[in-house]
């Protein structure tokens, strides 16, 4: 069974996650497309952790019966996965629009230096 | 320079040309050598627009080129040799180029063999014809890692074309419109001659290899060191992988 200790720190931890991710879309640090995982990870590990026997039952599935609250530690490090995947597509997707916007510059600053000259 | 005086067979063996060409030279801090490449791309043949790709150089290689008569067309931050080259093929596809040649600006590709390069595509035989160090009588002997990591290419890039390339990191090429078309739409970004011909062959577009020698750089220093090409041959070796796998970049009936 999971010690109740684990099951408050956890929700707490997730509930501070929430709100933190919850205030940087409040104060446009951090758009809506780029939050909702973040926001489904809190979610999930809240429920997890204050639905103390759903851990028990999904550990049970896992064959995790000494500890159930591994599988919290396990479905974090999943969604963080998640979340860090997701992110490095963004960043190659900038990384593509970068160089398209670089050579799109190039070839008009060129245009314009002789339409001046 | 002395090599503005054309060995007379050279202009002579191109074929009166009528088609709209442009020579593309990637530039990155070359400012040693950017000048002897154009004046040698005019010796070969006047009626070549040139358009020198500086890769944000922070040596003068961009405004020597201009002083040259070159079309300059200046990256405002490094992009690499793949996103170099592709702005000088969306150069060439912008202004309605027929004929696209593509030498780098270092000077180790000699204009004066470039009727060798142009003469399949010409001929209407190739959309892409690239000069290769190894086919043919070619003796050059490239240290021992470069070697291997150009045979492993090779081998590799054969086996997926279905039809024996030697050099695949060759920058020394011709290309038709259509050939302009695709690599305008997408080219892949550092060591970009590898996984370009395997797009090529996707996009069902005729490759031709033409024996040619190589000169030592003129100036600058190489941008390949021993940990990178390392680096590279992995990530070109992944994106060689995924490329099988990649739909085309420019649909097939569009041409």
């Amino acid at each position: 069974m999971t010690p109740l200790r684990v099951s408050i720190a956890a929700a707490v931890a997730a509930a501070v996650l929430l709100l933190v991710v919850f205030e940087l879309i409040r104060s446009r640090r951090l758009r809506e497309r780029y939050a909702l995982l973040w926001l489904l990870t809190g979610v999930v590990l809240l429920v997890l952790a204050l639905w103390r026997d759903g851990l028990n039952t999904i550990a049970g599935w896992f064959g995790v019966t000494e500890y159930p609250p591994a599988i919290l530690f396990a479905i974090a490090t999943l969604f963080i996965l998640l979340v860090l995947l997701h992110y490095s597509t963004v960043i190659s997707r900038l990384a593509d629009q970068n160089t398209l916007l670089a050579q799109r510059l190039a070839l008009l600053e060129a245009e314009l230096r002789e339409k001046r000259s | 320079m002395s090599e503005a005086v054309v060995p007379a067979p050279a202009r002579a063996a191109s074929p009166p040309v009528a088609l709209r060409r442009v020579a593309i030279v990637p530039a990155r801090n070359e400012a040693d050598a950017v000048g002897g490449v154009i004046d040698e791309i005019r010796a070969f043949d006047p009626g070549y627009e040139i358009v020198v790709v500086d890769d944000a150089s922070t040596d003068r290689t961009g405004a020597i080129a201009a002083a040259r008569g070159a079309h300059v067309v200046r990256l405002p931050f490094n992009l690499g040799i793949g996103g170099a080259v592709q702005t000088g093929f969306k150069y060439a596809l912008e202004h309605g180029f027929e004929l696209a040649v593509r030498l780098d600006g270092d000077g180790q590709h000699d204009p004066a063999q470039l009727d060798r390069l142009l003469e399949p595509v010409l001929r209407g035989e190739a959309d892409i014809a690239v000069g290769s160090r190894f086919a043919g009588t070619a003796s050059y002997r490239p240290p021992l890692a470069r070697r291997l990591g150009i045979r492993l290419f090779a081998r590799v890039v054969s086996l997926l074309v279905r039809q024996r390339v030697t050099d695949t990191t060759s920058g020394f090429q011709a290309l038709n419109r259509r050939a302009i078309v695709l690599f305008a739409a997408d080219y892949p970004h550092d060591y970009p001659e590898v996984e370009a011909t395997v797009m090529l062959f996707k996009h069902r577009l005729r490759l031709v290899e033409v024996p040619v020698t190589m000169r030592e750089r003129a100036g600058g220093t190489s941008s390949i060191t021993a940990l990178r090409s390392v680096y590279y041959m992995v990530k070109v070796l992944l994106a060689l992988f995924v490329a099988i796998f990649r739909r085309r970049a420019v649909p097939l009936d569009e041409r």
